[in-house]
């Protein structure tokens, strides 16, 4: 039988090697997640996922992560747009501030935070006189996540924006029209899926975060307390089943949003796709 | 409307783009901006447009100066060299854009926009693609969906940048009829850049040459190939075989060999170049006696009734300009001459052209 060949040759050996490595890396830990949960009863578990507090976590986590991502989408794009645009003194100094969020320890981010947002920090002193709180709050959570999903926004619109050729800019202007009207109507759109991309990201990010939003969310029971640190409480008890339990949940949640923000985002460039 | 281009000085850095070109465009006419890469014709064609400010010099619509007018309000229709269209948008929606961005005043309705984009879009022939993107269309149909698109607007002057330069030879041609057709059907005055002399000969009612920032020579196509001013038009336009040498009496002198040439203004010993196009080359036989460059044959290539001979320079020193001459003759001449590869024999011209020879360097 004749064999068809492929143009790129080791397709059988890369997807092998693709499936071992991701089972190794990723699959098997997580499936030992749900296998783990999967000895709990029924009941129990359905108890453990459901308690009061747990749902006030997920509320928070979720919710908080959306937010961050959202307020990281508008601010990044800003900054990405500074960045690209505009040629100034000190433009790869701020290229470079960018990255740290990644760099730095997340339990160092989160006590710089919680020292300047605390009533007495250099941030919080003028806030607490007007009755804004953000340390040891959820207002807390929100900025540790807006810090740490910073530069994902950023760094995945700067590539597009940069090849962005000025040409469509010309064209619009041509056309007659206004400048917030080609970056409304012709910048922007060809923008949106680098930008759910950066979404999608630092999204994941915040759900996952865990050192730096310990320390600023003051983790009160109902009200600051994120689905993480939930985990870390049943772990700390010896409830691993219960631990399981929430994580399954969250990691389950966590899948089905991303998935609709990356098929969202699949739908977005397919229509503007390049086909020469 | 008319076009007025008073000194005109564009530079990027210490290059000067456009060097004190000024130019008078009536109302129209399809003019061709014409030149080699680099000789600052696409930037003309932006300040006009108004996507480059000049350093020095006006640019006057119809008498009135638009020199400091934004491109918005200057009412060109411009089209790109890769069309820019917008790809995010459906064919529909991109010649809509230019309707839909007006302020609400003067926007038309919905209905309005509809008619006039279905009526543009059967002007260019593709009112069948116009749900498609813009990823879907090949390059012939994305060009003219951009010139739609440009014509929405009902600008006042069409300008294109290299309308035809990213497209294969085939459609080139298609294209070039069509712009012709479309534009006697419109009127409208149309600048188009290109580096193509077959092009602008073809298009064009109008050529402008340019070089090196300034203009060489403006006239019709067929002055521009008949009667080029100056040495560059003569070596731009059309196949030509060029000579240097220097003047004495009646001939130029070409390394060993003499041209017989008909300018009374030179004095003896002046550098020039002589210009003659191929078919008005002739070939005669080699002898002690004989005018003409020593040449040496080396392909016949035979096209329907007209041949090409190509030669090669045959002479002791390397007084020419370029080492190979081309001359075009009939299929009797060529078989009264009875040409053998390598043969050697001289080249004269009954039309040479002379010109003052600026120094090497």
């Amino acid at each position: 039988m004749p064999r068809a060949h492929r143009v790129l040759p080791g397709f059988g050996l890369s997807l092998g090697f693709t499936l071992a490595y991701l089972s190794l890396i990723v699959l098997i830990p997580l499936s030992a997640v749900f296998i783990k949960s999967a000895g709990m009863e029924p009941a129990r578990f359905w108890q453990v996922v459901t308690s009061e507090r747990v749902v006030a976590s997920y509320e928070l986590s979720f919710g908080m992560s959306l937010l961050a991502a959202a307020i990281n989408m508008v601010f990044g794009l800003l900054l990405a747009w500074t960045i690209v645009r505009y040629s100034f003194p000190g433009r790869k100094l701020i290229d470079a501030l960018v990255d740290l969020p990644f760099a730095l320890p997340t339990a160092v981010a989160g006590i710089a935070l919680t020292a300047i947002y605390a009533p007495n920090g250099w941030i919080g002193q003028f806030l607490a006189p007007l009755g804004i709180k953000v340390a040891f709050g959820p207002a807390g959570v929100l900025v540790a996540l807006v810090f740490i999903g910073l530069p994902f926004v950023v760094r995945t619109v700067q590539p597009i924006l940069e090849d962005f050729e000025s040409e469509f800019e010309e064209a619009a202007a041509s056309l007659g029209a206004s400048r917030f009207q080609t970056v409304r109507r012709v910048v922007l759109p060809a923008l949106i899926p680098a930008l759910l991309t950066g979404f999608a990201l630092a999204f994941a990010r915040a759900v996952g975060e865990y050192g730096s939003v310990i320390f600023i969310a003051g983790n009160i029971p109902m009200v600051s307390e994120i689905t993480p640190l939930m985990i870390i409480t049943r772990l700390e008890e010896f409830d691993y089943e219960g631990a399981t339990a929430i994580a399954s949940v969250m990691l389950l949640v966590s899948f089905v949003l991303l998935l609709i923000i990356n098929s969202l985002q699949g739908w977005m460039s397919q229509r503007g796709r390049r086909i020469s | 409307m008319s076009i007025e281009i008073r000194n005109i000085v564009k530079a990027f850095g210490n290059f000067r783009a456009v060097d004190n070109v000024s130019l008078d465009l009536p109302k129209g006419e399809l003019v061709a901006l014409l030149g080699p890469s680099g000789c600052g014709k696409t930037t003309l064609l932006r300040i006009i447009a108004g996507l480059e400010s000049a350093d020095e010099g006006h640019v006057l619509f119809e008498g009135k100066d638009a020199t400091s007018k934004h491109v918005r309000e200057r009412q060109v229709g411009f089209v790109f060299q890769h069309y820019a269209l917008f790809r995010h948008m459906s064919v529909f929606e991109n010649v809509a854009f230019g309707l839909r961005v007006k302020p609400r005043a003067t926007r038309p309705s919905e209905a309005q926009i509809r008619e006039r984009v279905l009526r543009l879009l059967d002007l260019v022939q593709l009112s069948w693609l116009k749900d498609r993107f813009p990823a879907q269309l090949s390059g012939g149909q994305r060009q003219r969906i951009a010139l739609a698109r440009a014509l929405a607007v009902e600008p006042q002057v069409l300008l294109l940048d290299e309308p035809f330069g990213a497209l294969d030879a085939k459609v080139r041609k298609e294209l070039r009829r069509w712009l012709r057709r479309l534009h006697d059907e419109l009127h409208i005055s149309s600048i188009f850049v290109t580096h193509d002399q077959e092009e602008a000969l073809e298009v064009a009612d109008r050529i402008v040459l340019m070089n090196k920032g300034h203009i060489e020579q403006i006239g019709t196509p067929r002055q521009i190939y008949e009667e080029p001013a100056t040495s560059f038009a003569y070596s731009f336009i059309g196949n030509v075989n060029a000579f240097r040498g220097k003047v004495e009496g009646g001939y130029v002198r070409v390394g060993s060999d003499l041209l017989p040439h008909s300018r009374t203004d030179l004095s003896d010993g002046q550098p020039v170049i002589a210009y003659a196009r191929p078919h008005d080359t002739e070939i005669v036989a080699d002898g002690p006696a004989a005018n003409g460059v020593a040449a040496r044959v080396n392909r016949v290539l035979t096209n329907g009734n007209v041949s090409r001979v190509e030669l090669i320079a045959n002479g002791p020193d390397r007084g020419v300009a370029k080492d190979y001459f081309e001359v075009e003759l009939g299929a009797e001449e060529l078989a009264q001459l009875q040409l053998a590869n390598g043969q050697r024999v001289r080249i004269q011209s009954r039309r040479l052209s002379v010109f003052e020879d600026q120094p090497l360097g």
